[in-house]
């Protein structure tokens, strides 16, 4: 039943050719990933009453069929301290185009990773996991896995980060809780075989991990839009 | 599908002989089986003739006894027909040599081959490949018998998308010393693929290790040769060329853009305890060790040398495969110390790398691969056996296989390769301990153990 909803989902994202934020973490939460809680907003005073109710400081993101990358338009304010800068950033963001809305959600912090999926062409699915933030591409500090992935994978997974002692406590920092974390990976490839006849790639950045949680802060889900093997000649 | 046919045949058709042009590859081909083979051999070409002095017939119908093999090498526009042919005359398998299929826009013949093949139950190798050398039986590589270097025969079967790259590949088992079982160029594997044919060396008795060249699989094969490979009892090797990333293909998301198709590629073999060879030189190491040693080490080496310099060498090629050289305990070192001469036990160095000296005879070189056998702290023992050192005698790699025998802990040895010191080499060959003719070849050996183990 919850597989037929997901694709439901995705499916009304075809158009477009990727999933919004807010429709992204509506299917992770059905997967069993844990998603800060939000709300997508369409007016100031729906993303004030919000604020209040989960306490400031909080995340607002743009949410825009045409924007994919949101930091790339200036589409994402963090800390924000209370309603008088809301209600800026909120004028600010519909200024963007293709402006549906803005998705209000609790500051998070802790060890940011990447965890991603990709269908490939010769393996079907496989996931990533990496040190992530804004900095992913430049230190390619990941591990890769066939999916679905086995007890034995997600622990090998960890453990061949070049930066897993980040995840153990670094000078005084709290662990990160890896018992949620192997969940998440857990819950994450099961899903991903799930959509694999529907998706190209995955990406949960960052996914922040802290001693007791690991929340999926961002998302991006990209669509099998055309499939290159459907019309390729040949494969010798 | 049954391959035996292609792999034992008794009797063998090579269609597309040549009247005029005795270097047609057809010719070749009936040439080396007609004179070394156990094969019986037809020629075929609808012309008709004598070829050597024996009939060409018109038609594989013609043949008066039942044929187990087709070779075919025509022109492409006649391949499906002669296929055909074969099925209807009983023939059990072909082997394609032909090209001008798939490679050169023609996928439509290609795909009509492997229709009327699918349905008639019919294995066919190719197109457009060398095809099988399984001596004593068969060998359709249609390289001239005094060209090529044939390897002794031996425990390794190789499976290669490129035909030269597995014609040069045998030179250098050849070389080693290394043995094949058989060989397979695959070509466009319209049919028989890699996974196929990994099915059939898993249960061949003459086969213990399976190598691949791939330059890559089509959609989700990959993932179908994995997970069979992943339940194959003997070792996989894959050499894989075609690493460099493909180009700015716009990607989307991080994910797509980290994980290219070589990162998947090499990190699903690793998980599934497929050993990667990164060269051709390591291939020929990789195949050494794992036919010797099938069970994955985690690769905590011992080294055991009469050369300080030498064993330094060998720490740090391990450093840099992913092995480690674990310390040896006070009371660990003090073991092996008291197994050795007292004129040893006082110059050498027992911290691990263990170094004899050039003072040791023969009894230090046992002692210290006794204990380090016996050791939980190692899993594999590395002896640098320099010849030069005049304690010791030419027997010595045929004592030291015993402690293999007798510990059941993987011995690796590294002696030049001169002919010279053939002794040292056979005692330790003829009891099956893997022997380097490098510190870095000896360190390879190693690092194919530590990649049987999943990861």
């Amino acid at each position: 039943m919850l597989k037929k909803e997901m694709e439901r989902i995705l499916s009304a994202s075809e158009d477009i050719g990727w999933v919004l934020e807010p429709d992204a973490k509506r299917v992770f939460s059905m997967a069993g990933l844990d998603v800060p809680r939000f709300t997508w907003a369409t007016t100031g005073e729906e993303a004030i009453r919000f604020a209040k109710e989960i306490g400031y400081p909080v995340v607002c993101k743009v949410v825009s069929p045409q924007v994919m990358h949101k930091s790339d338009r200036n589409g994402v304010a963090v800390n924000i301290d209370g309603d008088g800068k809301l209600t800026e950033i909120f004028i600010r963001f519909s200024q963007i185009e293709g402006f549906a809305g803005v998705l209000v959600e609790p500051m998070l912090s802790g060890v940011e990773l990447i965890v991603g999926a990709k269908v490939d062409y010769q393996f079907g699915p496989v996931i990533l996991l990496g040190i992530g933030g804004t900095g992913v591409e430049i230190y390619r500090d990941i591990a890769l896995r066939m999916a679905p992935l086995a007890e034995k994978d997600i622990g090998s997974m960890i453990k061949g980060l070049r930066g897993h002692k980040i995840l153990e406590g670094y000078r005084g920092s709290a662990p990160v809780n890896l018992r949620e974390l192997a969940r998440l990976l857990e819950n994450f490839s099961g899903l991903v075989m799930d959509l694999e006849q529907m998706i190209e790639s995955i990406d949960l950045n960052p996914v922040i991990c802290s001693s007791t949680r690991c929340i999926v802060a961002d998302a991006r889900i990209i669509l099998e839009t055309h499939k290159p093997w459907e019309i390729e000649g040949s494969n010798g | 599908m049954k391959f035996s046919a292609l792999f034992r045949p008794k009797t063998m058709a090579v269609i597309g002989v040549s009247l005029t042009n005795d270097q047609h590859p057809a010719n070749v081909i009936y040439n080396k089986n007609d004179l070394r083979y156990q094969t019986e051999v037809f020629a075929v070409n609808e012309r008709g003739g004598v070829l050597q002095g024996k009939t060409i017939y018109r038609h594989i119908s013609d043949i008066p006894q039942k044929v187990d093999l087709a070779v075919i090498a025509t022109r492409a526009q006649l391949v499906p027909t002669i296929l055909h042919d074969c099925i209807q005359a009983g023939v059990d398998g072909a082997v394609i040599i032909s090209g001008g299929f798939a490679e050169s826009g023609r996928k439509d013949l290609q795909d009509t081959m492997v229709s009327l093949a699918k349905e008639a139950g019919f294995p066919f190798i190719g197109p457009n490949c060398l095809g099988i050398y399984a001596p004593p039986y068969v060998d359709t590589l249609f390289i001239p018998s005094e060209r090529i270097v044939r390897p002794d025969k031996g425990r390794i079967a190789m499976v290669s998308q490129s035909g030269g790259l597995l014609a040069d590949q045998m030179v250098k088992f050849a070389a080693e010393g290394v043995g094949m079982s058989l060989a397979v160029s695959i070509g466009n594997k319209a049919l028989i693929r890699e996974v196929d044919l990994l099915g059939y060396f898993a249960k061949d008795p003459e086969t213990e290790v399976i190598a691949f060249y791939v330059e890559g699989f089509g959609r989700d094969e990959g993932r179908e040769f994995v997970s069979a490979a992943a339940q194959c009892p003997k070792p996989v090797i894959v050499l894989k060329s075609g690493k460099t990333p493909e180009g700015s293909r716009a990607v989307s998301s991080h994910s797509a853009s980290m994980a290219g198709d070589y990162d998947v590629f090499s990190a699903v073999l690793a998980q599934h305890g497929i050993v990667e060879a990164n060269s051709e030189f390591e291939l020929i190491s990789f195949c050494e060790a794992l036919g010797c040693y099938h069970n994955p080490i985690q690769g905590k080496i011992g080294i055991i040398t009469g050369s300080g310099g030498h064993g330094a060498l060998a720490a740090d090629a391990c450093f840099s495969h992913d092995l480690s050289v674990p310390t040896l305990s006070e009371q660990d070192q003090n073991q092996i110390r008291a197994q050795v001469s007292p004129r040893v036990q006082r110059i050498a160095s027992f911290s691990n790398p263990i170094d004899l000296t050039g003072s040791a005879v023969d009894d230090d070189f046992m002692g210290a691969a006794q204990v380090l056998s016996r050791n939980g702290e190692v899993d594999c023992v590395l002896i640098l056996l320099l010849p030069y050192v005049p304690g010791i005698t030419s027997d010595l790699g045929a004592r030291l296989s015993r402690v293999y025998r007798q510990e059941g802990k993987p011995l690796i040895a590294y002696v030049p390769h001169v002919e010279r010191y053939r002794m040292f080499i056979e005692g330790f060959e003829l009891n099956r301990i893997p022997v380097a003719h490098s510190i870095e070849g000896a360190v390879h050996m190693a690092e194919a153990m530590r990649r049987r183990q999943p990861c």
